[in-house]
């Protein structure tokens, strides 16, 4: 079936089976592969994407169901090659990861977080990433690593305003 | 773990959507996909034609029809989650929302195909049946009205018929003052399927006193039951610790609850009767602080 995505802000067209899913789409025909494989049943988090910005499991939607939606991947988190956006940074300064298997879906659910609220707290970061399984750092420096890019924001749009 | 090969089609009408429903006995509707493709992707269904409703004009949406609130079926639940609307006319949707699979789930999945669905841990159809609301299908037959205690049948499965599509969840609004609600829910970890869920509405007089009641269990059961007779007897109590006891305790005692790997039915037999009190106990204090 042909198709158009439009992923992290261009047209890519695809010939795709019906039952491929978006995450399979991503991988193995565009190669984007920071979206990753894990669960396949949208228990695990690790093949997170936003959909029109918000958060949601590129495993659990066939890639036809996402024609027309805007779709973003981790690949689009940082400004340019070998450069890192302020929250990927965080997650490097706290040893927000060791794997890192899960840690493109932690950071795109994180984008989500603190464009909706640039302060939360502690319990609503821990509610955020609830859906993201992490079997390495036990959570503790991922949710770090969120606030101090929360910090790190809010202090570059107090910047920004000045 | 991939889905077994299928057709897909996205009609743009819901007349169009329905007669390729009647045309293939092994197609399904796909809305949100969030339970669906799950199941597709462990091949606990293999449907040969996939029929997505997501670009069928007026079948989302929240409207406010005063004896209830209707929600068109692709409505999604993150739309639900944030609409002030059902905050203040259904609190007991908007207490239940935030435990229904998590954020990414809720970006995607919709009012209507949770219901659907019928998943015996869904939190959606126990706050429907509580609330004693109905479904809206449509097929190339005709059209109906189900009533939510009438709906569910068995696990993820309903009395709509075949070939039919649910096009509208209908939740009644009870008129306050004095409403108070309360959403417990027991599971392996958050966002996990529910091995107990309880909800429970309340409405209270000024002088304390239960004029209106509904509690349901979900969770536990093959689909989700609102307790009638415990709903019932608390209407007029002051819903003291003593009344909620003697309420649930023959009602509980008497439902069919499964049991799996994960939990035994003695043990969600005693948590259901433990979150039903407490659902009850929430309800009751949040309908007092209303009075005040």
């Amino acid at each position: 079936m042909k198709i158009d995505l439009i992923v992290n802000g261009h047209k890519r067209p695809l010939d795709v089976e019906p039952r491929v899913t978006l995450l399979d789409a991503l991988r193995d025909e565009l190669r984007l592969t920071g979206a990753h494989t894990g669960c396949e049943h949208g228990v695990c988090g690790a093949c997170t994407v936003l959909i029109d910005g918000e958060p949601a499991r590129s495993c659990l939607i066939f890639a036809v169901q996402a024609e027309g939606n805007a779709v973003t991947t981790i690949e689009a988190m940082a400004a340019g090659p070998g450069e890192l956006g302020v929250i990927q940074d965080a997650f490097c300064a706290t040893h927000g990861l060791q794997c890192g298997y899960c840690t493109p879906g932690m950071i795109l659910t994180a984008h989500a977080l603190l464009r909706d609220k640039p302060s939360p707290t502690r319990e609503e970061i821990v509610d955020a990433i609830s859906g993201n399984i992490c079997r390495c750092t036990g959570y503790g420096q991922i949710v770090e690593a969120i606030e101090l890019a929360a910090q790190r924001l809010r202090g570059a749009n107090a910047e920004a305003v000045r | 773990m991939k889905a077994a090969a299928f057709d897909y089609i996205r009609p743009k009408s819901l007349g169009e959507a329905t007669h390729l429903l009647a045309a293939n006995e092994d197609a399904r509707v796909i809305a949100g996909g969030q339970t669906l493709v799950p199941m597709m992707a462990m091949r606990l269904a293999r449907p040969t034609l996939l029929v997505d409703i997501a670009h069928i004009d007026g079948l989302s949406g929240i409207a406010d029809c005063g004896s209830f609130v209707t929600f068109g079926a692709m409505t999604r639940q993150a739309q639900a989650e944030k609409s002030a609307l059902v905050r203040t006319r259904l609190p007991l949707l908007a207490a239940a929302l935030p435990w229904v699979g998590h954020t990414p789930t809720r970006n995607r999945g919709t009012i209507g195909g949770s219901v659907a669905n019928a998943d015996p841990a869904a939190e959606i159809p126990l706050v429907l049946v509580t609330l004693e609301g109905s479904i809206c299908w449509t097929s190339v037959s005709g059209q109906g009205e189900i009533a939510a205690v009438e709906l569910f049948s068995g696990p993820m499965s309903t009395e709509m018929p075949a070939g039919a599509i649910l096009t509208e969840v209908r939740f009644p609004v009870w008129e306050g003052p004095g409403i108070g609600v309360g959403f417990h829910e027991a599971s392996a970890r958050r966002s996990d399927f529910a091995y107990v869920a309880t909800a429970a509405q309340v409405q209270l007089d000024r002088m304390g006193r239960c004029v209106r009641c509904s509690i349901g269990i979900g969770g536990a059961l093959a689909f989700p039951q609102r307790l009638p007779r415990a709903s019932k007897a608390l209407e007029g109590t002051h819903l003291t610790a003593q009344d909620i006891a003697s309420a649930l305790s023959s009602e509980i005692a008497a439902l069919e609850i499964m049991t799996d790997g994960h939990a035994s039915a003695a043990y969600r037999r005693r948590v259901a009767g433990a979150l039903a009190a407490r659902a009850l106990t929430d309800a009751r204090n949040q309908a007092q602080g209303a009075h005040v």
